[in-house]
């Protein structure tokens, strides 16, 4: 048991690097969609509104299936470039990853948005600043310090979410869990284990979370 | 005593009896159901294939009613220890490292282990005898591993997990390979097609069957694997008997098994159903 303690806290940086990188790209995407579904053009609303409403209703394991295996089938694409980096499940698992949570960024980000009080951006305007300076630092400090809550609870979904690599052959926390299980056959200690570690990085977000939340306060 | 009280010792009591019955006279037995043609489902979602078939002439043979279960490869041996079912019939290679949480019958089939590529690959056609024997070594046996390890060195190796080709690359007889791993050999089969992986080690009528079936051009490789992490055989995993009564009871299932598959060899059954499925005799 104690052997294998060790194996599993080095699976966690792989966890923590899909995680990461799984964010980042996810917090820009979600940004993008959150502006373009605000645009009053009915065609780039309603992609926008499509993204997530197909993102967000279909199951994480699925859409990282079509991602890997899905498009690993298609002849054409292994032809081009673009199969260097669908070659590599770790890029396949944080595609699939960042587009999730973009889908779920997007819709925070919109809400946070929507619940601006217009007296805020008016009062911008009658001090004669600009729409854009007024986006810059008026509405997004607004919105980010709203959806903080919120965006907390998909980091903290997230975390769970990329035991799914594991399904694409990536040694992540899960993955070296389930190998230890393989070789040990005693599911409940080591799953026991990899649980306490998930809960304890569930903490630290929340905690840092909470932290900013106060911070962020007005 | 009221009635009501009597009610309830009465529904409990039947319940008792429901669930002890059903614990001593069906024999459950596990398999995958994944891995062609040991064990596979058809179209319909039933369960086929060499094992299934044999499961059936076995519990003939014991007089004993069965039930076959469906199981992930991987959570497999769990599943058996905690009861879920009585015997795994599921392509499972009886070997050391698994004798240590389980216990098995004697072999029915002997499983032979190949590598697979697609064809075009500069892994084909490696100079390597047509067979080795890891338990016996030799200075072939040596030399064989040693082209491998040229071979496949920095290559991908993908295998399904918590098998013995998974605990082969592990071994680190054929050096540093990157060994994938998957949930089960159709996803292995999957991305041997696609490229992700230079080459996948399995049954190799695991990669004959998924050729045939899906026109894709798979080919094996190398020589073929038996012994040392290999396994003699696959037989039916059981639990380790206790001195309890259900530990008595295990003892006995594995004195039934055994018997069970001696009549079955001797009449020839385990020789007939291999043909039918494997296309050869694979029984042992």
């Amino acid at each position: 048991m104690i052997n294998s303690f060790p194996k599993l806290l080095s699976a966690t940086l792989i966890t923590l690097k899909l995680l990461s990188a799984s964010l980042f790209f996810g917090l820009f995407i979600g940004l993008l969609f959150a502006i373009l579904r605000m645009n009053k053009n009915p065609i780039i609303n309603k992609f926008a509104y499509g993204y997530s409403y197909v993102f967000r209703g279909t199951p994480l394991l699925v859409q990282i299936f079509i991602i890997y295996f899905g498009l690993g089938q298609i002849e054409y694409l292994r032809s081009t470039m673009l199969w260097v980096i669908l070659k590599e499940p770790y890029w396949c698992a944080i595609i699939a990853f960042a587009l999730n949570t973009g889908a779920y960024t997007s819709e925070i980000l919109r809400s946070a948005f929507q619940t601006i009080k217009p007296g805020f951006i008016e009062a911008g305007k009658s001090l004669g600043i600009s729409n854009k300076i007024i986006f810059y630092k008026i509405q997004i400090p607004i919105a980010i310090r709203q959806s903080l809550p919120a965006y907390g609870n998909e980091i903290i979904l997230m975390l769970k979410g990329t035991s799914l690599a594991s399904t694409v052959t990536l040694m992540d926390l899960t993955g070296v869990a389930k190998y230890i299980i393989s070789t040990t056959f005693k599911p409940i200690e080591v799953f026991i284990v990899a649980g306490s570690i998930y809960l304890f990085m569930t903490f630290l977000v929340h905690s840092t979370i909470k932290y900013l939340e106060r911070k962020f306060s007005y | 005593m009221n009635i009501f009280k009597k009610t309830i010792f009465s529904v409990l009591a039947s319940l008792l009896i429901i669930f002890s019955v059903n614990a001593n006279d069906k024999i459950r037995i596990g398999t995958e159901g994944a891995y062609p043609p040991w064990n596979s489902k058809d179209a319909s979602g039933k369960l086929i294939g060499f094992e299934v078939e044999l499961a059936w002439a076995l519990c003939r043979y014991m007089e004993k009613q069965c039930v076959i279960v469906e199981q992930d490869w991987d959570g497999m041996i769990p599943a058996l220890v905690m009861r879920k079912f009585d015997a795994i019939m599921a392509g499972m290679s009886i070997t050391d490292e698994r004798k240590k949480t389980i216990t098995f019958s004697q072999g029915y089939a002997d499983e032979v282990a190949s590598l697979a590529v697609m064809k075009g690959s500069s892994l084909e056609g490696l100079d390597t005898p047509e067979g080795i024997n890891l338990s016996l070594g030799g200075s072939d046996v040596t030399k064989a591993l040693k082209t491998l390890t040229g071979a496949l060195a920095g290559k991908t190796v993908c295998v399904q997990t918590a098998t013995i080709h998974q605990n082969f690359l592990d071994s680190g007889d054929v050096g540093k390979v990157d060994v994938r791993t998957y949930k089960t050999q159709d996803e292995v089969n999957l991305d041997l097609a696609s490229g992700r992986c230079d080459a996948a080690l399995a049954a190799a009528v695991a990669f004959t069957d998924y050729a045939e079936k899906s026109g894709k051009p798979v080919v094996l490789t190398g020589p073929t694997f038996s012994g040392g992490a290999f396994g003699n055989g696959v037989g039916v995993g059981l639990r380790q008997a206790g001195d309890d009564a259900i530990g008595k009871r295990d003892a006995e299932l594995l004195k039934a098994f055994n018997k069970a598959i001696n009549e079955a060899r001797k009449n020839g059954d385990i020789s007939r159903i291999a043909t039918k499925w494997f296309g050869f005799d694979a029984s042992m």
